[in-house]
């Protein structure tokens, strides 16, 4: 068991054009920092100050860590991370 | 001619060139448009203004334009109605409405955010506009494309009402109907937009388009007599509308036009898609995101691109928020019409009966002068109305049927 966390496209030259990658378990503000050891660059691009960005989306298991605790949400082994860059504009 | 300095990142202030972009590529905030106002102040004065055609573009130094208007010469400069009947019956002394169901062509204020937004496009060379919606911006795409002479591409939910297509398809643009609602179609075009050189108006020509809306505040400040209203009440659905309304009015403030600026900002959404007052009334900067279900369906956007600055902007000039149930807004849609002669689509009843209560819960003033922000035209959503009106009186064709009906109405029957 592991931690799954998806790449999105924009991020993914950081990653060395990977989609996925391994996370570690605890907050997520702990595994965006710990993501920055592995691919440089990317915790700035995902947080500022400790906070994540407004316009990046994290969903922990499909749900919004907004309405779970935020930076604070805890990753369990098994549990899967998704950041998704929101895209502004589209509106009538 | 134009003063604009490029475009920056609202969240991270980085700079970009001027270009058909709208997303930071650090951060992925939204773009802005950034101007000189230095020279902008030393370019603009009210009689240059008042000297020039009655539309948008009589406020042309603070657009996004670097050559002549080019789209939109009859757009805007619509009527600002001081609104007594009205104002009787709400019990306030000053009150006004802005009425936008009368803007050229299409009769909604997109007419304003087009017009900058193919102007830009023809700046930029784009020979094809094209927009995901499913009413207002369609309309006005599709018209003020056909007459600059543009390839349009218009993507809707293929579920959309007949009357609704027929109101676009009359400008022959190349309809596209998606199967999927409208998240699904906007996701679609954002993936057109990166593949295809098209001039998306609400997607990479966003930053320029939105700034169109800033006309409706420039008109409100002149046509009360150079000066803003202590109070504005606006609808909200991506927030964009409010949140350009007040830049216009901190603008006129910046570049000298007016010296005061005392305005509290108030934003109205429907009961059933309101996730921006929800946030104010709940003290929060998170916009939590709703599944719409309201007949003000030119407001229903679940996740709005805008709530935050939306918020920010209420609390910064000590404005609120105030939400409606259908009911109240088609209540609101009948008063306006009944007072006012003025024939409103569902969000401006939402706008009128969050401004009501308002005003019953003592967030605006009786004392004070209040704008209201009426966006769009009834006669494109009737459907609303239907079972809520009053009645015929039916009569056979002769005088003494006629006499007979007109006793009974007399008496108020």
């Amino acid at each position: 068991m592991s931690v799954k966390v998806r790449i999105p496209t924009p991020l993914q030259r950081l990653t060395q054009g990977k989609e996925e990658v391994e996370g570690t378990t605890g907050k997520i503000i702990d595994l965006v920092n710990a993501l920055d050891k592995k691919y440089p660059g990317i915790a700035e691009r995902i947080s500022e100050n400790g906070k994540i960005r407004r316009f990046v989306n994290i969903y922990l298991n499909d749900e919004d860590i907004r309405f779970l605790s935020g930076e604070e949400t805890v990753v369990k082994d098994g549990d899967e991370v998704s950041i998704v860059p929101a895209i502004a504009g589209g509106c009538r | 001619m134009g003063f604009i300095r490029g475009l920056k990142c609202r969240e991270c202030g980085r700079e970009y060139p001027v270009d058909p972009i709208y997303v930071c590529e650090f951060c992925f905030g939204p773009l802005e448009v950034a101007y000189d106002y230095k020279s902008i102040a030393k370019a603009i004065n009210r009689k240059k203004i008042e000297g020039r055609e009655k539309n948008l573009w009589r406020y042309r130094e603070l657009l996004p334009i670097d050559g002549e208007p080019q789209v939109g010469l009859d757009s805007g400069f619509t009527p600002l109605l001081k609104a007594d009947n009205l104002a009787k019956i709400l019990g306030v002394d000053e009150l006004y409405i802005k009425d936008d169901t009368v803007v050229h062509p299409t009769l909604s204020f997109k007419d304003r955010v087009v017009s900058i937004a193919l102007t830009k496009a023809r700046e930029f060379g784009f020979e094809t506009v094209a927009c995901a919606s499913t009413g207002n911006l369609a309309h006005s795409v599709s018209a003020h494309g056909a007459r600059a002479g543009f390839s349009r591409f218009i993507f809707i939910p293929a579920s959309l009402e007949a009357s609704k297509i027929t109101a676009s398809l009359v400008y022959e643009p190349n309809l596209i109907a998606v199967d999927g609602n409208y998240d699904e179609v906007n996701r679609l075009c954002s993936e057109i937009a990166n593949k295809y050189r098209w001039a998306f108006v609400n997607i990479n020509i966003r930053p320029f388009y939105a700034e169109g809306s800033k006309t409706l505040g420039f008109e409100i400040i002149e046509q009360l007599g150079w000066k803003a209203p202590d109070n504005i009440v606006v609808p909200c659905a991506s927030g964009s509308l409010l949140t350009k309304v007040w830049k216009s009015f901190k603008e006129f403030k910046d570049v000298g036009i007016i010296k005061t600026l005392d305005t509290k900002v108030f934003a109205a959404q429907a009961s059933g898609c309101s996730p921006i007052t929800t946030a104010v009334k709940e003290g929060t900067d998170i916009i939590r995101p709703v599944r719409p279900n309201t007949i003000a369906k030119s407001l229903a956007i679940g996740n709005p691109a805008d709530g935050f600055y939306a918020t920010q902007v209420v609390k910064e000039t000590g404005g609120y928020a105030e939400d409606v149930p259908d009911q109240e807004i088609i209540n609101a849609m009948k008063l306006l019409a009944r007072t006012e002669g003025v024939f409103a689509e569902t969000a401006g009843g939402v706008t009128l009966a969050s401004a009501k209560k308002l005003i019953e819960t003592g967030r605006i003033k009786r004392d004070e002068s209040t704008v209201i922000c009426v966006t769009g035209n009834g006669l494109k959503t009737q459907e609303a109305l239907h079972g809520h009106t009053m009645s015929p009186h039916y009569i056979k064709p002769n005088l003494a049927s006629f006499e007979e009906v007109l006793e009974k109405i007399k008496k108020g029957l």
